[in-house]
């Protein structure tokens, strides 16, 4: 019993120091500027996106190269509802909706999060029959169509406004209450209280770190509940996850629209954080990139995924300054600047952290039931 | 009548084009069950590095005919390609081998990425005008459709090099060793084939059909870039996963349709949908087609695995 409680105490010791932290990080590293907040939300918003898509690759085995669209989708969600554009181009919009349409970011999350997950669906059920790479291609022609439409869907009718993308985005906020009078709180200024200045990155920051702490709570929970076993049992052997009784149908289709909702949610924090989006936003790259950052820290292990997104998403923000430094432009001639560096760098971490750990920088203990189709 | 022509024309030139490159990833696909992201990077490395040495040769050694210097600097990359994938294939994928399936594609990824870059620092990023070699004057057919030389030597060459990879697979010993190797490197391997050496050749055929693709390519379009590999990369990869990925004959069939409906697609679909679609959606034709093909026929065209060992 005296084991139990000591292991309880250096659970709970290990929650409150890391809570601890991670509220403070901010606040420290606002202090040296808020660049390094900004790296911060970003990293957070990637942790979120490779969330949903490890429920997809890591639990239910399943491949998907298209993940950005969903996060497409929940951006321009976003977008549209709470940016002058839609009033602009449409005047029977604009005569509906006098003001603009200012929608409350508490209904466009799950609004977001719902269109992502029908699409999710709607992207599996063609492909149920697929299995690996197959699956694999479809996802990323998925992915390319979506990214296509938002480039070219200006005309005849400007929805998206093409590559020039939706800029006039209003920022979250938070705790408005219209009836009472009560202004609530701007994410996209800065807050004073007695004194000390919280700035806008700031501000997002604690949004995106609840958003963040509440989905690895449902990723945790679906991993120990059937629906988890069940897409696990799919992952190593589909077939016999059929003869046992899975309906392999459904929970694939559960996989795909519950990963799709993470990338929804991200995403219409995505276009609030930015105040604008456009497609080159969701690129191809950026789907591999998602992949990468779940493969790298360990397929189907939380804390692992949660470590590739970080890595991956701060690493090349933190080099590039750190070649901003060293004015690596000169020194090279111009031939290596930080852009450029950076990309060197993360090809380089992809393929040497791949093959001194194969399985991830921290994959699950558990050994042989981890990944999908593993070595026959 | 002669759009039609016309576009049947640049299908088949672009879809020859696409085949080549399909061939690269279905080989090493149907040998090694990787997806080699990295091979439309082979093709850019390929037309880059030919581009450099036209430069170079065009000073050096002036009033060589064109279609020598072609064929010259054609091979010389072919030889540079050809390294630089059996190096690629012997550093980052061989080591994966027996890992799990992700890790040798996200080094693929990763090696892709990492061409880009370098060929971006070794040629800088801007597009290089790409040097017309042959005649430029078009040759009528029909009332108003054209074809260009250089088109007539991409099908032309497109034609030979299957030619000669069908015989090399079919009639050789190195492509006997390369179908049991695909069949089952064990057992290819208790028949006195080293399979390593096989996969290594794989690779090289591949590197050279995308390098010879790459300078078609760039001689088509008349620039070189260090991104141009990524769209015609996967298009190529869906040509293979449509004809049935794996199967030669299958990626030949795959680019080739899939030049075809490309071209047709972007020069008809303005007046299908009374314009609202216009011929900027040409990119999407390939994937809806893909998508549409394999909810039909889950293993392609010619696919003939079934969609479990995939």
């Amino acid at each position: 019993m005296a084991s139990t409680d000591a292991s309880r105490r250096d659970r709970f010791l290990v929650i409150a120091f890391s809570t601890f932290g991670l509220l403070i990080l901010p606040l420290v590293l606002q202090s040296a500027g808020n660049f390094w907040v900004r790296i911060a939300d970003t990293a957070l918003l990637y942790v979120l996106l490779a969330l949903g898509l490890n429920i997809v690759v890591g639990y239910a085995g399943l491949l998907d190269l298209g993940y950005v669209a969903f996060f497409a989708i929940g951006a321009y969600m976003y977008g549209l509802m709470a940016s002058p554009h839609l009033s602009e181009h449409f005047p029977w919009f604009a005569a509906l909706f006098p003001h603009g349409l200012h929608t409350s970011v508490w209904l466009v999350i799950p609004l977001g999060a719902a269109v992502a997950g029908i699409f999710g669906v709607l992207l599996g059920a063609p492909t149920l029959k697929l299995r690996g790479d197959y699956l694999a291609i479809v996802t990323l022609g998925f992915g390319e169509i979506i990214r296509v439409f938002m480039n070219n869907l200006e005309a005849p009718i400007n929805i998206t406004n093409g590559p020039r993308g939706l800029d006039q985005i209003e920022p979250v906020t938070l705790f408005r209450f219209d009836w009472f009078g009560i202004p609530g709180i701007n994410l996209g200024k800065r807050l004073e209280i007695g004194g000390y200045t919280l700035s806008s990155v700031t501000l997002y920051y604690y949004l995106f770190l609840a958003l963040v702490v509440l989905s690895v709570i449902i990723c945790h929970r679906l991993e120990l509940s059937r629906i988890g076993r069940a897409w696990m049992a799919i992952r190593e052997d589909e077939i016999a996850a059929k003869a046992m009784g899975i309906n392999t149908r459904n929970m694939k289709l559960l996989a795909f629209g519950m990963g799709a909702t993470f990338g929804g949610v991200s995403g219409v924090m995505f276009a609030a954080f930015q105040t604008f989006v456009s497609p080159e936003s969701f690129s191809l790259m950026e789907s591999v990139m998602i992949v990468a950052m779940v493969v790298l820290g360990g397929l189907g292990h939380l804390p692992g995924v949660i470590l590739g997104a970080v890595l991956l998403a701060a690493m090349p923000e933190v080099l590039r300054w750190v070649a901003g430094v060293w004015d690596l432009q000169r020194l090279t001639d111009g031939r290596l600047d930080a852009s450029i560096l950076r990309q060197l760098l993360i090809a380089l971490a992809m393929i040497i952290i791949m093959l001194l750990r194969p399985r991830g920088l921290w994959p699950t203990p558990e050994h042989g039931k981890s990944l999908p189709s593993g070595a026959k | 009548m002669d759009v039609l022509l016309q576009q049947i024309i640049n299908g088949l030139v672009l879809g020859s084009m696409y085949a080549l490159v399909a061939l690269g990833y279905t080989m090493v696909y149907g040998i090694i069950n990787l997806i080699n992201f990295a091979h439309g990077e082979v093709l850019m490395v390929g037309a880059l590095v030919s581009w450099a040495l036209i430069g170079w040769m065009q000073e050096h050694a002036p009033g060589l005919p064109g279609w020598v210097l072609l064929l010259f600097v054609t091979l010389v990359a072919c030889v540079v390609t050809s390294a630089l994938n059996y190096t690629i294939e012997k550093l980052a994928y061989r080591p994966l081998r027996n890992s799990p399936k992700l890790a040798p594609l996200i080094t693929a990824i990763g090696v892709s990425l990492l061409l880009q870059t370098l060929a971006m620092i070794v040629f800088k990023p801007n597009y290089k005008p790409y040097p017309a070699l042959l005649p430029t004057d078009a040759i009528a057919i029909g009332e108003s459709a054209v074809i260009t030389p250089t088109q007539i030597m991409v099908l032309v060459v497109t034609a030979v090099s299957l030619v000669s990879l069908m015989y090399l697979v079919n009639y050789t010993r190195l492509g006997r060793a390369m179908r049991a190797t695909a069949e089952s490197p064990r057992v290819a391997a208790l028949m006195g084939v080293r399979p390593d050496t096989v996969i290594s050749a794989t690779f090289v055929i591949g590197a050279i059909l995308a390098t010879i693709a790459g300078v078609m390519y760039a001689s088509n379009y008349g620039s070189a870039h260090h991104t141009m590999g990524v769209l015609p990369g996967l298009k190529a990869f869906t040509a293979a996963v449509f004809g049935g990925i794996g199967n030669l004959a299958g990626a030949v069939v795959g680019g080739i349709l899939l030049g075809l409906i490309e071209a047709i697609g972007s020069g008809y679909i303005g007046d299908l949908t009374g314009g609202v679609l216009g011929s900027n959606y040409a990119d999407i034709f390939a994937f809806v087609v893909l998508i549409v093909m394999l909810t039909l026929r889950p293993s392609g065209l010619l696919g003939e695995r079934v969609a479990d060992r995939a």
